[in-house]
């Protein structure tokens, strides 16, 4: 079992299933709507790209669909690495 | 130029069209009701209001809802608040929907199936239409129709909402009579009120359960978007693209659109002679000639403009691109405290800032979209172009710079440029300077996959933001225009006056009042005159200039103004007049469509006194620093 870490730091196209959402100080609501969008325990999901300068916000993409965020807000979801790469 | 009439068709059933953004559910409406459409708003609230009528076979007339999309029943923006509070019976005016036709993204039916489960919840008898099908199929989804029915405990039918008889399943299904005594799942509604974290992880927990048994659960790459992605999303090459589209975009609306403004010009000013030519010479004439033509006129013409603009954002926001160059924009937009969604309102604002004003309901944040009407009226509209014309031709010599750049074309750029940095300023000392400005916006924006336009579906919204642009804003500009000539008019000259009638006017006492406060910038009381009726729409100024300097016919006006001003003005007055333009709020629609959708008196008092103060802050240091300097 791998240690989980942030959806800010994990490298770009490295498969990882999504552990936890956690509250964030700087937008309280910001957990919430993320579970409405479908960021949700144990989904598959991949950063597609973090290209533009200071990689926010980045590109995630979790199912089937993919989702512009910003760093503060990948920091709320927790994620394992799977194996393998995307 | 008439209020669109709301039809309401009470007697039919109601069926609501429910589903997430992007889902393709205005595609299905659109299939579904053909040209049988109405738009209006929700009674209260400034969100667009789609019913349209299908005909069963059998003669039964149905009302179908196209409601806002939603990710969930908890609403986020106001557009969300709308779907949620008609599918609870609880909207103004609005009967309950007698069935809610859940509208499924087949590619994506992990979260759709979310929203699935909670529209069940409400109480309401529930169908499932699986659209974009043939897409999902493509992409090797396989999706075993009667398994998820069995599993949900609803009828499923597939469907394409772009293929003609896409929706021949869904239509079949409604043709039954019987569906209309669809009873809601009982045991559904034992926890209705229930909308908190907890019910979205239930639902997810069932939907995972759903899936795994349908064999739908993993994660699905979109391999055509991604590599269209690539290139379009890459940090040089990404926003050179978009610098290079929005700079055609530009170059179309105004090339492409000078045909028929100078048609409805043309036609305008033809028709205020032929009537001016039938009727007898008192107010009534005026009236008529003065205030409703040209006044008709005066607007309408902006109309091939905002057309192009909107058809070409049209076609960018089914392409999915839209959100793309948000996504490109938001690091710019963010450094002043906005976000990317505030990129499309403000590109709508360079034709007019009326559209522009109108598409902030897409921002679910409230600050940010008030910051965003706050800024829109520095967008350099279309309106401003004439007046800057005129001046430009009057002042500023014909010569190139270094024989290459031509000073009159630096000079127009130099203008858009400062609106925009205005713009620009204003949104970051409001960043800077309050506390809410200070938070971090959330962004948490999809990127759907890239389609391919379909033309009827851009014919169709196109049709109806013209509606709306001409109800909503027709009404508000004939008033102001009405209410402006009557200041222009009243009361008359006495006999034997010397100067033109307007300075006998309310508008002339008024401009001759101003005057005191606008010579420190170095305007005349001509000018301060002609500002008045300018109020109506910004290039009204040009005609009463015309008007001040007793010039009678348009021909008149367009040949003789500009030397006029040229011998009369100073060099110094013509630039602070520009910068004047810039800044100023000279156009009350613009004011009155923000009260309208801000829905408070607040926002655009604000806006009147930080423009108006803006625009003579900077007229008072172009006319100093202009008559130091030359």
């Amino acid at each position: 079992m791998h240690p989980t870490q942030s959806l800010s730091q994990i490298p770009i196209g490295q498969l990882a299933r999504i552990v936890s959402v956690k509250q964030c100080a700087q937008m309280p609501d910001c957990a919430r709507q993320l579970s409405e969008l479908g960021f949700l325990p144990d989904e598959h999901i991949v950063v597609l790209r973090r290209t533009m300068p200071g990689s926010d916000p980045l590109l995630v993409r979790i199912g089937v669909s993919t989702f512009a965020l910003r760093l503060a807000e990948a920091a709320c979801v927790e994620v394992a690495l799977g194996d393998g790469a995307y | 130029m008439r209020e669109e009439k709301i039809h309401f068709h009470p007697s039919g059933p109601l069926i609501a069209l429910v589903g997430n953004p992007n889902c393709g559910k205005t595609a299905l409406f659109n299939r579904l009701t053909g040209s049988f459409q109405k738009v209006a708003n929700y009674a209260g609230v400034t969100v667009e209001r789609k019913e349209g009528r299908l005909i069963t076979s059998l003669h039964i007339a149905l009302r179908i809802l196209d409601l806002p999309g939603t990710y969930s029943l908890y609403p986020r923006s106001l557009d969300e608040r709308v779907t949620c509070d008609v599918l609870a019976g609880r909207a103004q005016g609005e009967k309950r929907p007698d069935v809610a036709v859940c509208v499924v993204d087949a590619t994506n039916l992990r979260r759709s199936l979310r929203l699935v489960l909670a529209v069940q919840r409400q109480g309401l008898p529930c169908i499932v239409a699986l659209n974009m099908s043939d897409e999902a199929r493509l992409r090797g989804i396989h999706i075993d129709e009667q398994a998820l029915s069995a599993e949900l405990g609803m009828p499923v039918v597939s469907t394409v909402a772009t293929a003609t008889d896409g929706d021949s399943a869904l239509r079949k299904l409604l043709d039954d009579p019987a569906i209309l005594q669809l009873r809601a799942n009982p045991e559904s509604l034992s926890n209705a009120t229930d909308n908190s974290g907890q019910q979205t992880h239930a639902d997810h927990e069932r939907v995972q359960v759903i899936l795994r048994k349908l064999n739908l659960d993993h994660l699905v790459p979109d391999l055509k978007t991604e590599r269209l992605d690539r290139f379009l999303l890459h940090p040089v090459f990404g926003p050179i693209m978009l610098v290079v589209l929005l700079f055609m975009i530009f170059q179309a609306m105004f090339s492409w659109a000078q045909v028929p403004m100078d048609f409805i010009k043309d036609t305008s000013d033809n028709l205020a002679v032929l009537v001016a030519d039938l009727l007898p010479d008192n107010w009534l004439r005026s009236l008529i000639v003065d205030g409703v033509i040209k006044g008709a006129g005066s607007v309408v013409v902006f109309l091939p403009q905002i057309l192009i603009l909107f058809a070409f954002i049209l076609i960018l926001e089914e392409s999915g691109y839209l959100p793309r160059a948000a996504y490109l924009l938001d690091r710019l937009m963010g450094s002043v405290g906005l976000s990317g969604r505030s990129f499309i309102p403000l590109l709508s604002s360079f034709a007019c800032a009326i559209p522009g004003i109108i598409a902030t309901r897409t921002i679910p944040n409230q600050r940010d979209r008030w910051v965003t009407m706050l800024i829109a009226p520095l967008m350099t509209c279309s309106a401003r172009l004439p007046v800057y014309a005129l001046l430009i031709s009057a002042f500023i010599p014909q010569t190139r710079i270094w024989g290459v750049v031509e000073l009159q074309g630096v000079i127009i750029f130099i203008l858009y440029f400062a609106g925009i940095v205005g713009a620009m300023g204003v949104a970051w000392v409001l960043k800077r300077f309050t506390a809410s400005g200070r938070q971090i916006r959330p962004l948490m924006m999809e990127l759907p996959p890239y389609r391919l336009p379909v033309f009827r579906n851009i014919l169709i919204g196109l049709w109806q933001r013209t509606q709306l642009f001409m109800s909503r804003v027709g009404g508000v500009i004939m008033v102001l225009t009405l209410a402006l000539w009557f200041l222009a008019s009243f009361p008359s000259a006495p006999a034997g006056a010397s100067g033109a009638p307007i300075e006998y006017s309310i508008a002339g006492m008024i401009g001759h009042a101003l005057a005191v406060v606008l010579a420190p910038i170095g305007f005349n009381w001509q000018i301060a005159i002609a500002l008045v009726p300018g109020l109506a729409a910004r290039e009204v100024a040009i005609s009463s200039l015309g008007t001040v300097y007793a010039l009678s016919t348009t021909s008149e006006v367009a040949q003789s103004l500009g030397p006029l001003i040229a011998e009369n003005w100073s060099l110094p007055t013509a630039l602070s007049l520009l910068a004047w333009y810039v800044f100023a709020p000279q156009c009350l629609s613009t004011i009155a469509t923000i009260r309208r959708e801000s829905g408070s008196w607040q926002l655009p008092v604000v806006v009147l006194v930080y423009l108006f103060a803006l625009a003579y802050l900077a007229s008072f240091i172009t006319f100093r620093v202009a008559t130091a300097l030359l």
